[in-house]
């Protein structure tokens, strides 16, 4: 108890903060083993040969050496014997949300999600622990032949889609973390949008970490069909505990010849959780990704979405935003391969640091020699609000064909005294004005949210400004 | 203390000084209700330091001295209580806020300066456009970010409007006349004017040109030099001051001339 207090301290406001007892119908013992993969494949009934890629995984894992590069400090911290692989709270997933178990379905209704759903979505999954305990996705859209699962259910009612695209844009050796999310994942989305079809409004998914010690490994493949176009949107909390959670997730994008992906997320995670997410899509020709990101919070986040221009004419929009407050590390970037020619990517990472926190920018582009006339832009802009904190940038660009037309700009800026004063001069208290400088400069990336999205995040940096000034 | 007999704006023996220099040696300033003053003075002489002090800019150290607005001391006010009460000061070198939108910044200033009340509905809307019309802003100001990329004249233009929604008790103007051309200098001076005129409100016009006093038509004038005010008068002054120069000035005042 006397943790819990320390650590909601620490972390002040933080808004999503409560957790509920934990009601677990099935719950593994912490560690992990070959055993412990191959129980949560046989406990979900799978095909074989996603228990060999499991149990493969696994031993790469085992092998595989932590990263040497980022906050290795940290990343060594980690214990992995102390973590819960697997916890099921629910024994069913809901299509309604009175089928989901009435604690369960207070968080969400405390979070706001069914009142979303019925506002302005298309569909929506919610995971609590490893699965999930509701999924919706409207009528008109199943008609046209969308599939919106989770991953568990994708893999069941579609194996020959799954078995497919599974690990074919990010696979299990790509590196430590997406190993041992290939060994023991659980839930996430499964998406497959037809051949032209148009999916209006956004589909959501939201993931929740309520036990203490728990690892939360999603998997996430959408796959979108010729000219064809969907908005994922997903959101992430965990309550505050004094002991860490991980959550370390997998996502792959296909987007196929003429197709378009958005994937949004707005992460706000308490600051015990490492977020340490692999997330990768591939662009055939003309197609378009875009990374609209988001990461507030979390002891550790490691996250550069990746896109793979690998289609003539494809293109790659990566926006995002980190905030890092006391005893936060965001390590957040960015990556872009330009394989095919006449290929152009965009690139905007604003970063905030305060009361100690850490932001650091980490870049990789590259453009490939055979691709010609591709263009890139990169735009990384860092706010500092005290002296305690601190941003690095760490961008990498291989430009391999002499016709590619480059742009790179960094910007690392502290808050202005005066700016503040000019606020100050109208009616505005101290925290007010700093949160009026923060929301301004996340601003490029706010308006690319949905209405209720950017409001909410509006509030919670406000929330945070006040905080800090006594 | 509010009464009739007090001044908007009364500033006795203030002395201020930043990271241990002494900037400036002693003003004093009264203001009483209904009436404009100007204080004139070359780059450097302290008139920004004097309004950003009157403010309550948190860098500079009162040494000495003391501030009321309309009888009541400001000295332990912060700057958006001072708001809060009345005081308004247009900036000489207006702050951008890349991403916060003209329109939504407005919006929470009246709330925070006026009242939430005065921020909401019709009646706020119809106030905006009207000034807007009046300061020859365009609507697709509302959009951009504040002081983002403005020009020198889009930037006192925003000042003004501000000074127009707030309306404050006590408006101190520093150097809004350069940026100006001719119709936006009248259009300011007509604002001045009909805030100030047959009301209980002050303005301080801080200037270097006697252009806008023209027309604004103060009813003091002050002239500041080397941190001090040498020489107070009528409209007058202003105009002998263009006319023969600082360095005369000087020395009238050091030869014990009295321009009273
Ligand atoms: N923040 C500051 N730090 C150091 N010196 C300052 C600062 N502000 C003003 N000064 C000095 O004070 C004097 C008066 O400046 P200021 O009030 O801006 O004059 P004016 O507005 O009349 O041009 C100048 O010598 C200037 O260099
Ligand atoms: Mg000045």
């Amino acid at each position: 108890m006397t943790g819990d207090i320390e650590a909601r301290e620490a972390v002040g406001d933080y808004k999503a903060g409560w957790h509920d007892p934990e009601n677990a119908t099935i719950r593994f013992d912490f560690g992990l083993s070959e055993k412990v993969v191959r129980d949560i494949s046989e406990l979900k009934n799978e095909p074989e040969w996603m228990t060999e890629i499991r149990v493969k995984a696994y031993r790469h894992f085992i092998e595989r050496p932590m990263p040497t590069w980022g906050n290795t400090e940290e990343l060594m911290e980690i214990d992995f014997e102390k973590v819960c692989y697997f916890l099921r709270s629910s024994d069913q997933t809901g299509n309604s949300w009175d089928d989901v178990p009435e604690d369960i379905r207070n968080t969400f209704d405390r979070l706001g999600i069914p009142e979303a759903e019925q506002k302005w979505l298309s569909g929506v999954t919610a995971q609590y622990e490893s699965e999930t305990v509701y999924h919706s996705i409207r009528e008109d859209l199943e008609k046209q032949g969308v599939i919106f699962l989770d991953m568990d259910s994708g893999l069941r009612e579609h194996e020959e889609i799954v078995k497919k695209y599974f690990g074919s844009v990010i696979p299990y050796s790509d590196n430590k973390f997406s190993a041992l999310n290939t060994a023991v994942w659980s839930g996430g989305s499964f998406i497959y949008v037809p051949k032209g079809v148009h999916v209006e409004m956004p589909v959501q998914a939201y993931f929740r970490i309520n036990a203490k010690n728990m690892g939360q490994f999603e998997r996430t493949l959408i796959i979108a069909d010729e000219g064809s176009s969907i908005h994922y949107v997903e959101g992430c909390t965990a309550p505050t505990y004094s002991t860490d959670s991980l959550h370390s997730a997998v996502v792959e994008l296909l987007a196929l010849p003429g197709a378009h992906i958005r994937y949004t997320t707005v992460q706000n995670w308490s600051n015990n959780v490492y977020n340490l997410v692999t997330k990768r899509g591939v662009a055939y020709e003309n197609a378009k990704i875009e990374w609209v990101d988001g990461n507030i919070g979390s002891k550790l986040t490691m996250k550069y979405p990746a896109v793979i221009l690998k289609g003539e004419g494809a293109h790659a929009e990566v926006i995002s935003v980190a905030y890092a407050g006391n005893g936060q590390h965001q390590d957040a970037g960015a990556k872009v391969h330009h394989m095919a020619s006449n290929t152009t990517s965009n690139i905007l990472s604003k970063s905030i640091s305060k009361d100690g926190g850490r932001g650091s920018y980490r870049g990789m582009a590259k453009i490939m020699p055979k691709a010609e006339n591709c263009r890139l832009n990169i735009v990384c802009d860092a706010l500092i609000l005290d002296e305690k904190s601190r941003q690095d940038t760490y961008p990498t660009m291989e430009v391999g064909n002499p016709t590619a037309h480059c742009e790179h700009e960094a910007s690392v800026s502290k808050v202005g005294d005066e700016q503040l004063f000019y606020l100050m001069s109208r009616g505005h208290t101290e925290a007010e004005a700093l949160g009026m400088i923060v929301n301004g400069f996340f601003e490029p990336f706010t308006r690319e949210l949905p209405m209720e999205y950017a409001v909410e995040l509006n509030k919670l940096m406000s929330l945070e400004m006040e905080g800090s000034i006594g | 203390m509010a009464s009739n007999e007090n001044p908007i704006l009364e500033v006795k023996g203030l002395k201020v000084g930043i990271e241990g220099t002494s900037i400036l040696k002693g003003i004093d300033l009264m203001i009483p209700k209904g009436e404009i003053h100007a204080i004139m003075g070359r780059n450097g002489s302290g008139k920004t330091t004097t309004a950003n002090v009157i403010m309550g800019h948190p860098a500079y150290e009162i040494e000495d001295g003391e501030m009321y607005l309309d009888g009541e001391s400001l000295q332990d006010m912060e700057p958006w209580e001072r708001s809060r009460e009345g005081v308004f000061l247009s900036f000489q070198y207006p702050q951008s806020i890349p991403g916060l939108q003209v329109g939504n910044f407005l919006r929470k200033s009246v709330s925070s300066v006026r009242g939430e009340e005065a921020a909401r509905g019709s009646e706020f809307r119809e106030k905006l456009t009207n000034a807007m019309e009046e300061l020859d802003i365009p609507k697709s100001f509302l959009s951009r970010y504040v002081n983002d990329g403005f020009s020198g004249g889009e930037k006192k233009r925003f000042e003004i409007l501000q000074l127009m929604l707030l309306q404050p008790r006590l408006a101190v103007l520093d150097e809004t006349d350069s940026g100006l051309d001719i119709d936006g200098i009248r259009t300011v001076s007509k604002g001045i004017n009909s805030a100030v005129r047959g009301t209980e409100n002050g303005a301080l016009i801080i200037t270097h040109y006697s252009r806008i006093l023209e027309h604004v038509n103060p009813d003091r004038v002050h002239i500041m030099i080397g941190g001090k005010i040498v020489a107070s008068g009528g409209p007058s002054l202003a105009i002998l001051l263009e006319d023969n120069g600082y360095d005369w000035l000087e020395e009238q005042v050091e030869s014990g001339v009295e321009f009273e």
